[in-house]
């Protein structure tokens, strides 16, 4: 049996939990196109009122970073403390700043 | 029983069976994601088919004050003969075509006919209308692609839609043929007669199926049916889904589960 | 010096950090998690079957939307825990290939037939209980997904117990013939939830792996004894009995001593010998395909409108 006649994409799902947040990884299933994705992901996700907007994506769309160079990428940034707001020193009386 | 109840006690009863047969597939299902699709359709119905069957018993205990009827008492103690249903939702789920094509007429059907009853006479069938109708249009949208999906799939799937289609033809006659029961509520301004709604059911239905790649049906080619599920003259198969279905209360009546 | 993956692994493992589906893993935890996640994701599909048999018969309408919710969570449940389990390199139809070819296993629990609406009570009670105390924990598994996946399902899984809890609740305070089949189906439930913990700790080999990798945070028996002593209270709340004769309060202890399980009756089931081993995966390989048409439809259609549209 040839099996890539009923494979279905493998679709990775996120969900915006309420109005003002960002959406968040919440899991994967299987779909034969967006629209059943979509709908799939209702299903399957927000059962509990979860959610109030889906975005989905093909797994394979997705580029991850190498964890073997995270070293690389992200160490970097360990060292710039001037980033962060608590690097400025000022006077306690200043207000509203 | 006056003949609004009997009105509502008929869509009790398809949103009871057409729920029931459809929960017949949870654990069955083609593939994991649709079976959680459709046992939630069964879901929604189940819990339509309540809110009707509560309605029902309320209007009948208000009118005889000896009776105190509940949901489960419509449900479970009524006899074939007694089920409003149409005949189309009582038929045997067959193949996945088969389930999909016999949702996607009742929802069509049902979602006409719920647009309509948002402005019934009776608050009460139109508060469970407009609680009712965001779902019946995700059954119907849900319902309508996979109508596409098998129409216009592998040559198997269109001819399965094709069988679908030549068993399921036989029980359109009967959504569209009056009972006195809808004569009734419609006098009153309960409802509309099912006749007002065929041309728009034909038309969309025929939308999806010409899009299915699927021969359209004709308005006029309604095969007689000795048949009447609203007049409770049913198939046997929905004795044997009764025979299921009722089998605990009717064996130890008189308590509670 | 760069510390070797091993010595970096390790050291995550300590200091109590997940491990993420691309970081290095010794192929031995790979392994371990691969059977342990797919396991537990065939068991939640393959357990929608025996409480499957009772939603056309369930009593009220109130318990067939219930029965039907749950059942419809398993699923849930299952996919979830399939999809954890693709992080680790291997698909869902692999993991179901393997299961209908007999070489993967799922709770042994979902062998037992399911004989009267009182089983469906004592499956939320008792399985779904039994169940609840394995998973806690593993909501802090050391890889990252799974435990993801489990937060999601014990939150989803509290309404299950309480509501088979209230199925023989309701029974137990119904008639003489309903506290009968409620007393029936805990006698039978009983020892096979018992079982559910797995072997005692001496004879579980692959345990002890799975508690220094964190995966697993405490014994088969540790869980089984904590299982024990709660539902010895909640059965008092029932006024049934626990068909266990050595079951006794243990002062020194702290705990409830009970009897010894029937470890044939475990293995045979395990080895596929139980009541309803073959059944299940026939209704399980049967719903697959039977199903197959139905993939293969929408995977063309969809195939096809993609086609059209590379065209315009």
């Amino acid at each position: 049996m040839d099996r890539k006649t009923e494979q279905w994409p493998l679709w990775e799902v996120f969900i915006r939990a309420r109005q003002g947040l960002d959406h968040k990884h919440a899991g994967s299933l299987y779909a034969a196109d967006a629209a059943m994705a979509i709908e799939n992901a209702r299903d399957v996700y927000t059962r509990r009122n979860e959610g109030i907007s889906i975005w989905v994506v093909e797994s394979k769309f997705i580029h991850a970073s190498n964890p073997d160079e995270s070293a690389s990428l992200y160490d970097p940034a360990n060292d710039k403390i001037f980033r962060h707001p608590g690097f400025y020193h000022l006077p306690d009386e200043l207000k509203n700043i | 029983m006056d003949l609004v109840s009997t009105f509502v006690i008929y869509w009790a009863d398809n949103t009871l069976i057409l729920g029931h047969r459809n929960s017949e597939w949870t654990g069955q299902g083609p593939i994991l994601e649709q079976d959680i699709a459709l046992s939630n359709i069964a879901l929604d119905l189940i819990g339509q088919a309540r809110n009707f069957y509560q309605l029902a018993a309320v209007r009948i205990n208000r009118i005889d004050k000896n009776q105190t009827l509940t949901e489960d008492d419509l449900a479970y103690f009524r006899d074939p003969s007694e089920f409003r249903n149409l005949i189309l939702v009582e038929q045997e789920n067959g193949d996945w075509a088969r389930t999909i094509l016999r949702q996607f007429y009742f929802s069509s059907y049902q979602f006409l006919l719920y647009e309509e009853l948002l402005s019934s006479a009776d608050r009460d069938i139109a508060a469970i209308a407009e609680k009712s109708i965001k779902e019946t249009r995700y059954h119907l949208r849900w319902s309508a692609e996979w109508v596409m999906r098998l129409g216009d799939g592998t040559e198997e799937s269109h001819a399965r839609m094709l069988d679908a289609i030549q068993m399921l033809h036989p029980f359109i006659g009967e959504i569209f043929t009056a009972a006195d029961f809808e004569y009734e509520a419609a006098e009153k301004g309960v409802c509309p007669l099912p006749e007002k709604i065929k041309s728009r059911w034909y038309k969309e239905v025929n939308s999806t199926l010409a899009s299915a790649t699927i021969p359209v049906l004709s308005a006029d080619k309604i095969s007689p049916n000795a048949l009447s599920g609203k007049n409770g003259v049913h198939t046997e198969q929905l004795e044997d889904l009764l025979s299921v279905m009722q089998i605990l209360p009717r064996a130890y009546p008189g308590v509670s589960w | 010096m760069h510390a070797t993956e091993q010595e970096l692994f390790d050291s995550k493992i300590s200091q109590e950090i997940r491990i993420e589906p691309k970081d290095w893993m010794p192929e031995e935890y790979r392994k371990m998690l691969i059977r342990q996640m797919s396991q537990h994701a065939h068991s939640e599909i393959v357990g929608m079957l025996p409480e499957g048999n009772w939603i056309t018969r369930a009593p009220s309408l109130r318990r067939k939307a219930t029965l039907i919710a749950k059942v419809q969570d398993e699923a849930g449940h299952g996919l979830y825990l399939y999809s954890a389990t693709e992080t680790l390199g291997i698909t869902r139809d692999e993991t179901i290939e393997q299961l209908h070819a007999g070489k993967a296993k799922y709770s042994s629990i979902f062998n037992y037939p399911t004989l009267t609406w009182a089983d469906i009570g004592a499956i939320g009670w008792l399985v779904d209980g039994a169940a609840i105390m394995n998973q806690v924990p593993l909501c802090r598994a050391s890889y990252g997904p799974y435990a993801r996946a489990m937060i999601r399902i014990c939150k989803e899984e509290s309404f299950h117990q309480r509501q088979g809890f209230e199925i023989l609740l309701t029974l137990s305070r119904g008639s003489e013939a309903q506290r009968e089949m409620c007393q029936d189906a805990i006698n039978r439930w009983w020892w096979p939830s018992l079982m559910m913990f797995g072997p005692n700790d001496d004879a579980s080999p692959n345990s002890q792996r799975s508690m220094q990798w964190k995966i697993k945070r405490f014994s088969n028996d540790e869980l089984r004894q904590k299982f024990v002593d709660v539902c010895v209270d909640q059965a008092k709340v029932l006024h049934m009995d626990l068909p266990d004769k050595d079951l006794k309060w243990n002062p020194d202890s702290g705990h409830y001593d009970f009897g010894e399980i029937n470890w044939d009756e475990f293995y045979e089931v395990l080895k596929g010998n139980g009541p309803c081993n073959h059944e299940r995966l026939e209704a399980r390989k049967k719903a697959h395909e039977e199903g197959r048409w139905v993939r293969e439809a929408a995977a063309a259609y969809a195939r096809k409108k993609n086609h059209n549209h590379a065209l315009i």
